[in-house]
């Protein structure tokens, strides 16, 4: 090894195991699992749920969050609840909203609290019965602090 | 506590209006200190709810992962000229409301 590819292994490496930990940091959450505490054991599907959230949050404390399902939002047809759930906030549910018929179309936004990066599940309880879900992952620079400090 | 409501003063029979409301809350986690090192009591906004000409159109159940002066967008079919009433009671006890009229062609 010379000293040229001494350095390049110093300098890279790091960065490698970063730009990899990036990706298998977010596939550390189980959102799966924590989907089906909520549903009593019962697996949501992927899709019809739109959760938009920014990639990067420069400050955990307000994130702006929008929320929204595919559904006729008929007497027959519509959303009864749309959850928020987070894995590493000291509350699990964020919010829970409830909708119906007179809602129109199913579409929430407000500004969530993110106590460091994570992926967060929304989850939809339609009136048939079935879940649907989908997830966001965003990087926070500024946790929203849970130690006391800010 | 204060609040402030964005909804369409008119709207045609059938329309989905757009209503935003945002209301004045610190919405404490709990794990905040106070200048003496106390923690500051958790209290947040739990329970919200909306009515229209007294049916409720909408509700929602927050937390402390709602941020401070929470916002909310939601959505509702505009049917008939009359009053929404928006309502919330946090874990203090405190209840408010607030009141905003819309005609409906």
């Amino acid at each position: 090894m010379n000293r040229r590819l001494f350095v390049a292994l110093l300098l890279g490496s790091p960065l490698a195991a970063r730009a990899q930990s990036r990706e298998e940091f977010f596939a550390s959450f189980d959102s799966e699992g924590l989907v089906k505490k909520v549903t009593g054991g019962v697996a949501a599907k992927h899709g019809r749920v739109r959760l938009v959230l920014p990639l990067l949050a420069d400050n955990g404390n307000s994130v702006e969050m929008k929320v929204s399902v595919d559904s006729p939002m008929s007497a027959a047809d519509h959303v009864m609840s749309l959850r928020l759930l987070s894995e590493r906030n000291p509350e699990r549910d964020m919010a829970v909203f409830h909708l119906g018929p007179r809602a129109g179309v199913a579409e929430v936004q407000s500004r969530v609290r993110l106590a460091g990066s994570q992926r967060v599940v929304a989850l939809a309880e339609m009136s048939d019965g079935s879940w649907w879900m989908d997830t966001a992952d965003v990087v926070v620079t500024l946790s929203a602090c849970i130690d006391g400090t800010g | 506590m204060t609040a402030r409501v964005q909804l369409p003063k008119e709207a045609k029979r059938g329309e989905v209006i757009r209503v935003r409301i945002l209301i004045q809350h610190p919405m404490e986690t709990g794990f905040r200190l106070d200048t003496d090192m106390k923690k500051v009591p958790k209290n947040a906004i739990r329970s919200f709810v909306c009515t229209y000409n007294g049916v409720e159109i909408f509700r929602a159940e927050l937390s402390p992962g709602i941020a401070a002066n929470p916002f909310l967008q939601f959505s509702t079919v505009a049917e008939a000229s009359g009053e929404l009433e928006f309502s919330w009671v946090d874990d203090a006890g405190q209840r408010e409301a607030v009141r905003e009229s819309i005609r409906v062609a």
